[in-house]
């Protein structure tokens, strides 16, 4: 189920529509969008080209961690390299300047390769809460083979089950269920 | 699915497959009892493996003497092995970073293989360093870590400390990069699988996955940048390879073309490797919807490339060497096209440059036959690029006197069997144990070239 941050209440009432085709799912969440009502969370077999945008979702913060923690592991290897060869013990090697920073750039950049990717992931599995053994908690057993859902939030007392029903089969939903989820407040 | 099929842009997938088509036939490939085929092919790999393991055992516990090298060849079997596997290994990054940079979607078939075997032959390259360092089990020392002696640290100016960092970086960052691209297929196998070991050891992998497009956002964010990275480290690691012969001075090898040069190679041997093991696994495990004649073709052409980037480095390396009006420079490369390793030279020059050319004709990229033949030329061709760039460059040095041959010892030849049967063991293995398609990545070009049913 998905988690947002900041709900304190108990439960809440969900409408699920099931659909077969990507572009069902994806003119149903324009829609839906459009109408203002909740898109809690889209799940499907792949990433569907475009949904960020009819989620109105914004750009994943990643690249910074990316950018940051490389250049950090580039800054501690220079420091590293130059602290062992320039200061710690430096050992003549055929004559050249203690401080060759020229020879420094090869491991440096492997490092701030290895420091940008690793720490990218690390921060990846962080937020997207991904770990090993974590039990899954699927909307519908097919969504990892071929089928899509659209999660929709009920808001209030204003909202109608039934007429967003209708509307969620007029985008060729499959089936429309509702769920009410246990908080975790 | 319905829709029109293009006229301007054939599918990338055959058979016009649906969603659940895609899951269905990659998992029947794994579900399958494994045929005589394979087993043949493994019982093969295991005995080349052990063989191989032998001779690392009794070359380890008696020394590096058992091998062919001598005074003036110091550096000749395990070094081209080593250049050659980690050469294999950079088509399985090309094809999964670059060509997902390019928005090359026709990778989304070939690239899970071509990771795996990147993978496995880096695994193979590795093993030659260590052997070579006659006490493998001190291996650690080629990383700086704090000792007892001072504390001394390693040389950060040696290109050979460049060549520890940069291969374990490939690895660890290859290994990452194929397993995030393998996280959205293994809960694929648990949703679909029975309970039991195999589904709970594949469900501990998946993380929980469950298909949320807010998880799949920052996933491709995630790709994206893995391949940004991936694409610059592919190309410093075959650069630092190089360099551990071009920052020496030895006549042959301080060529400043050999960082493109070795790279160039590197991707040529590469993606003949990937035709030699697509062309067998497409027929095997009955996956030619997916693997299609399209896919060999592009490759093909790719191979087209690289040989003509490999065959125009042979003729400015000669060139530069004749020109250069250096006597050593110039003997060792007319020693190479006409002394005593001639031989391996034109092997190298036809298979490399010469061969690849029939697959200028449309007749032979399509057929299965002509490229697995011509893909396991390229290999050998390739082979013998790195052995004649080392052997004789050394062989006959300054001195008249110090000039000898190079004949490798049975020791040597097995453990270069031997990093086959492992490659291959491992290969086979992979594609019984996983998806050798990247479900994930087909599902979503299966709408390629038709036209959509909403604008």
């Amino acid at each position: 189920m998905p988690k947002r941050s900041g709900m304190l209440d108990s439960t809440r009432r969900l409408l699920i529509g099931i659909f077969e085709d990507e572009d069902g799912v994806l003119a149903a969440t324009r829609a839906a969008r459009a109408r203002h009502l909740n898109v809690v969370d889209v799940y499907a077999p792949y990433a569907i080209h475009g949904m960020d945008r009819a989620m109105g979702l914004e750009p994943s913060r990643l690249p910074w961690v990316c950018f940051l923690l490389g250049l950090s592991g580039a800054a501690a290897k220079v420091w590293f390299e130059y602290w062992t060869t320039a200061d710690n013990w430096p050992v003549n090697v055929g004559g050249k300047p203690w401080d060759s920073l020229p020879a420094f750039v090869p491991i440096t950049f492997e490092v701030m390769v290895l420091f940008a990717g690793l720490s990218t992931v690390f921060a990846f599995f962080l937020v997207s809460r991904l770990w090993p053994g974590r039990r899954s908690r699927l909307i519908d057993p097919r969504i990892t083979d071929d089928r899509f859902a659209l999660v929709i939030e009920q808001t209030d007392a204003a909202f109608d089950p039934e007429e967003v029903s209708r509307f969620l089969q007029s985008h060729n939903a499959v089936r429309v269920e509702e769920r009410v989820e246990e908080g975790r407040g | 699915m319905a829709g029109v099929v293009s006229v301007l842009r054939t599918p990338l997938v055959a058979g016009g497959k649906r969603i659940s088509d895609v899951t269905r036939d990659v998992c029947a490939a794994m579900d399958r009892k494994p045929g005589a085929l394979w087993w043949a092919g493994f019982l093969l790999s295991v005995t080349m493996l052990a063989a191989g393991a032998a001779a690392v055992a009794y070359q380890v516990a008696t020394g590096i003497g058992t091998w062919g090298l001598n005074t003036t060849v110091g550096w000749a079997f395990d070094i081209t092995n080593f250049v050659f596997w980690v050469g294999i290994g950079h088509a399985g990054t090309l094809i999964s970073a670059i060509l997902f940079l390019l928005r090359q979607r026709w990778r989304t078939s070939v690239n899970r293989s071509a990771e795996a075997m990147t993978l496995f032959a880096v695994m193979c390259a590795g093993i030659f360093p260590l052997i070579h360092m006659g006490r493998p089990w001190l291996a650690f020392w080629v990383f700086p870590y704090p000792n007892w002696r001072g504390p001394l640290w390693i040389n950060f100016r040696s290109p050979l400390a460049w060549d520890a960092f940069a291969i374990s970086t490939y690895f660890i960052i290859s290994a990452t990069f194929w397993y995030i691209g393998l996280i959205p297929d293994l809960a694929t196998i648990r949703d679909r699988a029975q309970a039991g070991l195999k589904r709970s050891i594949i469900s501990f992998f998946s993380l929980g996955w469950d298909g949320s497009y807010r998880t799949w956002q920052r996933y491709e964010t995630v790709y994206t940048l893995l391949a940004g990275l991936a694409t610059p480290l592919v190309i410093s690691v075959h650069t630092i390879v190089s360099w551990d012969f071009a920052t020496s001075v030895i006549p042959g090898w301080h060529a400043t073309i050999f960082p493109p040069y070795f790279v160039a190679g590197a991707i040529f041997s590469g993606m003949a490797m990937v035709l030699t093991l697509m062309i067998v696994v497409r027929k095997t495990m009955r996956l030619e919807d997916y693997i299609t004649v399209r896919h060999v073709e592009t490759m093909a052409r790719l191979v087209i490339v690289t040989s003509l980037m490999v065959g125009l480095a042979y003729l400015t390396e000669f060139f530069t060497a004749l020109y250069s009006g250096n006597p050593y420079e110039m003997f060792v490369f007319t020693n190479r096209a006409a002394g005593p390793f001639a031989w391996a030279y034109w092997t190298m020059v036809s298979a490399n440059v010469l061969v690849p050319q029939f697959l200028w004709l449309r007749r032979v990229r399509t057929s299965m036959a002509a490229v697995f033949v011509i893909s396991l030329l390229v290999n050998v061709g390739m082979w013998f690029e790195r052995f004649v760039i080392i052997v004789t460059s050394l062989h006959r040095d300054y001195l008249p006197a110090n000039w000898t041959g190079y004949t490798p010892t049975l020791i040597e030849v097995a453990t270069l069997a031997g990093s086959f049967g492992l490659f291959f063991t491992c290969f086979l293995l992979f594609s019984r144990l996983l998806p050798v398609i990247a479900m994930g990545e087909v599902k979503g070009v299966l709408s390629y070239a038709k036209e959509k049913r909403h604008a």
